[in-house]
């Protein structure tokens, strides 16, 4: 019986998920066995030997048996390695990514996940993948330790600071996947969310020929308006007037801040460009110095263009 | 030798009154009682954090009262306070402390001063831990992972600062218990006599002595890394935040170990005198706590498979991580076999003995498809883990606690709980436990994060049903909690062996005992589960 499409385990859409779940059900059935053994024979000598008299001794007092607690070493023992070399095998092929497979480069930052395809001169802030094509991710973090979690991919690894992890994945069917960040990062931890989308190859052509420029046929408001959620803006400021984590975009424009030391500063391209290249050097009053430099990750272009966006919020 | 001044005829808690007699007092029985105390107060505060953000997950989004940054600080409390404060110290300083020297038929622990200091840095390290969390507003979690911790306030700092003392604590009483196990053994008293409780602390010592020192050496680093800014764990200065993981579960998984052995020692003696059966292979027991000691130091890596560490290590970690399925096997098919042809009573120390054989072959089953490599990638960091944590650490050594707080209360305290009201409570736990932390384990599979402020809609079943196994697991506690209270007023007096055991607390010393345990040294003639020996 497999109860874990009643119970256990989320959908599978990798190759790895069936590699695992097969693990999975034989452990759970070797598990139930042995919980099924221990605890009915606990129970029935529980009932059975139970003092029914105050001055009711036991029957026997048996103070040990060698062969007995040599079989009881022996089974487990010879059943954890089993588990070891199924789980070492299952695991190694997990982490040798086949030559052929794409690579995707993953940024983890608080608390938004950006993706880079190398080849396709993409940055896009979802993972699109074609199916049945190995896909190998290079991942670092900007800041604190993430976790890149893909629950249907059977797939996980840290994401770290100042060095490279990677793990890889082959997608077996279409659709959106759940991104976990797994990996404890603060306030919006459990927040940190995104997906991977599973296309036929001829969608992620398409979508490889749109997105390698998108800002074709768009103003430069429009492409960020475009650029706020997919950069991330979006986790921190908001665009209807209300304080997120950090100040509001609606309004901001043109307008004279009070800074944080007492200091005021008037809401231009300058200023609007040196918060986002170097955020710790003007914190508007009220606020935390907690945003990351996004240096290297914005082109000028695009820094123009959330520029527009932002005059654009009357 | 200087004659002694105090009348050895009167029980430990009148040879002398008022506060200060406490506060400067050598007896192991009453240092004992102070910890007790403390770590209760400790596990009731621990213990309300988590029913806070119990309340928080029922539904996922946000909540008016608990913003995602009082939830993170709730669950970094709830973590250092038990794990810290509570589990770690609980059942040696807590129990151990009054137990292990009549067990052996000592007058007192071999350094009794000593014994005074651990717990002044007890409360000097809980005090320090509880202010600097509070004012700092940690929000780490227990794990302490760089850069995150260190990159935002100084209460990493001055926990680990806390931990030092903690550390000091606990590494003073393992090595009182590790002298008198060795000089204080009374005559007749052998190796092979000892309890298994006393196996159990004489191996959870050895683990105090040489995995606490580490957290001493990485506070060190820290402070040199914070005040001489020499890049060790921070990305910023060119550390290694990895590193920072190796060193924190180089102490953490032996802590572990110092957290469930103990509470295996428990169980062994409840599940003995409460079935009068002498414990099946004794000496398999007792050898395979040390065993767990011995392969405890070499698994600490089993908590970072996905955190970037080689793949060779990981191979490695996992390999040794199943021998640790062995000895914890052993002991759960010995305790089963005790039951066999016993004389079995149902009384409040063996329900709690029971459950502990339930949870702790769930928190067993569980961690050993944790070392699975393959799988573990898959569960890691999930409610899974959780759940298995909270198996081994709730449900067998907390309860553990509980069980042995029952059953040296009579011993300790001179009096007798209310019977029907205790196993009302024991049972209420055990639903309580069990229901809070199976759904847990489900979700976990399913892949829902750990640490997690909000959730998929699709995980909110999972979490109503731990929330509401969290209120009836609250309210089985406090009934327990009242029922030993209310004895302290209204209980009869305990007869020196209400349990009919044959260690030496219950067979030669009164209850409560008197100031030097013994009126005169016990001459050991038999093991500690002499229950051949009966004649009805």
């Amino acid at each position: 019986m497999d109860t874990t499409k009643l119970f256990w385990l989320p959908e599978k859409a990798s190759t790895f998920a069936s590699n695992i779940d097969w693990v999975w059900t034989l452990y759970f059935w070797i598990s139930v066995a042995f919980f099924v053994i221990i605890i009915g024979a606990i129970v029935v000598f529980v009932f059975k030997y139970l003092r029914r008299r105050p001055e009711q001794l036991a029957t026997a007092q048996i103070t040990h048996n060698t062969v007995l607690e040599t079989t009881w070493t022996a089974i487990p023992l010879v059943i954890v390695m089993a588990l070891f070399v199924i789980g070492m095998k299952g695991y190694w092929n997990m982490r040798v990514a086949p030559s052929n497979a794409m690579v995707v480069d993953v940024t983890g930052r608080k608390w938004v996940w950006s993706f880079d395809y190398p080849d396709q001169g993409i940055s896009n802030d979802t993972l699109v993948v074609p199916v049945h094509q190995p896909v190998r991710l290079l991942m670092t973090s900007m800041d604190v330790l993430h976790s890149f979690s893909i629950p249907a991919f059977r797939a996980k690894a840290d994401v770290i600071p100042g060095r490279y992890n990677s793990l890889w994945f082959e997608a077996t069917k279409t659709g959106v996947f759940q991104v976990f960040c797994t990996q404890y990062c603060g306030t919006r931890h459990s927040y940190m969310w995104t997906a991977v989308k599973v296309v036929d190859p001829d969608t992620f052509n398409a979508w490889v020929a749109v997105a390698s420029d998108p800002s074709r046929g768009k103003t430069p408001a429009e492409f960020g308006a475009i650029l706020y959620t997919k950069k991330g803006c979006i986790a921190c400021h908001q665009v209807d007037g209300t304080a997120g984590i950090g100040p509001t975009w609606k309004g901001i424009w043109g307008t004279m801040v009070p800074l944080e030391g007492g200091r005021s500063v008037l809401v231009d391209s300058a200023y609007v460009r040196k918060s986002m290249l170097d955020p710790g050097a003007d914190i508007v009053k009220g606020f935390q110095n907690v945003m990351p430099t996004f240096e290297g990750v914005l082109s000028d272009k695009e820094i123009s263009a959330l520029t527009a966006y932002i005059i654009s919020l009357k | 030798m200087i004659a002694h001044v105090h009348d050895n005829n009167i029980n430990y808690i009148k040879t002398k009154t008022g506060l200060l007699s406490w506060f400067v007092t050598k007896d192991h029985k009453r240092i004992n009682m102070m910890f007790l105390i403390s770590v209760l107060i400790f596990f009731i505060t621990g213990g309300i954090y988590a029913l806070l953000f119990r309340l928080e997950l029922w539904t996922p989004g946000t909540h008016p009262l608990i913003t995602p940054d009082t939830y993170n600080h709730y669950f970094t409390m709830h973590g250092v306070i038990m794990v810290f404060l509570v589990v770690v110290p609980g059942i040696p300083s807590a129990l151990g402390n009054f137990v292990l020297p009549i067990q052996v038929g000592a007058k007192d622990l071999a350094l009794p001063k000593i014994n005074l200091t651990s717990l002044y840095l007890y409360w000097i390290g809980g005090i320090l831990a509880i202010v600097s969390l509070i004012a700092g507003n940690a929000d780490s979690g227990w794990t302490f992972y760089a850069p995150y911790s260190i990159s935002k306030n100084p209460a990493v700092l001055w926990m680990l600062t806390a931990a030092f003392f903690l550390g000091f604590s606990s590494i003073l009483t393992g090595l009182n218990f590790i002298v008198t196990v060795h000089k204080m053994r009374a005559p007749g008293m052998t190796w092979f006599r000892l309890p298994l409780f006393v196996w159990a602390l004489y191996a959870t010592a050895i683990m105090q002595i040489f995995a606490t020192p580490v957290l001493a050496i990485t506070l060190l680093l820290l402070l040199i890394e914070n005040f001489f800014h020499i890049g060790i764990f921070d990305p910023a200065m060119g550390g290694d935040p990895v590193l920072m993981q190796h060193f924190f579960w180089f102490y953490s998984h032996p802590a572990v170990y110092i957290i469930v052995v103990p509470a295996f020692g428990i169980t062994s003696e409840i599940i003995a005198a409460f079935s009068k059966k002498e414990i099946f292979g004794y000496k398999f027991v007792a050898f395979s706590s040390i065993g767990i000691t011995l392969i405890g130091f070499l698994v600490w890596g089993h908590h970072m498979f996905v955190s970037g560490q080689s793949e060779v290590a990981n191979t490695v970690f996992s390999f040794l991580t199943f021998f640790t399925a062995i000895p914890s096997a052993i002991k759960v098919f010995n305790w089963t076999a005790t039951l066999y042809k016993g004389s079995i009573s149902l009384q409040t120390p063996m329900l709690y003995g029971l459950q502990i054989l339930f949870n702790f072959t769930i928190g067993g089953l569980t961690g050993i498809i944790l070392s699975i490599l393959s799988l573990d990638v898959h569960l890691h960091d999930t409610y899974f883990v959780v759940s298995h944590f909270h198996y081994v650490a709730f449900g067998t050594t907390i309860i553990a606690f509980i069980a042995g707080i029952h059953y040296w209360w009579p011993k300790m305290t001179g009096k007798m709980y209310n019977e029907v009201w205790g196993r009302i409570a024991s049972v209420i736990v055990f639903f309580g436990f069990n229901i809070t932390f199976f759904p847990q384990l489900i979700m976990g599979s399913q892949g829902s994060p750990r640490r997690y402020y909000h959730y998929l809609p699709q995980y909110q079943i999972y979490h109503q049903i731990s929330t509401v196994g969290v209120v009836i697991l609250a309210l089985g506690l406090v009934i327990a909690l009242v029922n030993l209270l209310i004895s302290l007023r209204m209980g009869a007096t305990a007869p020196q062996n209400p349990w009919g055991a044959h260690t030496l607390e219950w067979e030669a010393a009164e209850s409560p005992p008197v100031l030097f345990n013994f009126k005169e040294t016990p001459i050991v003639t038999h093991g500690p589960y002499a229950f051949a020996t009966e004649k009805t």
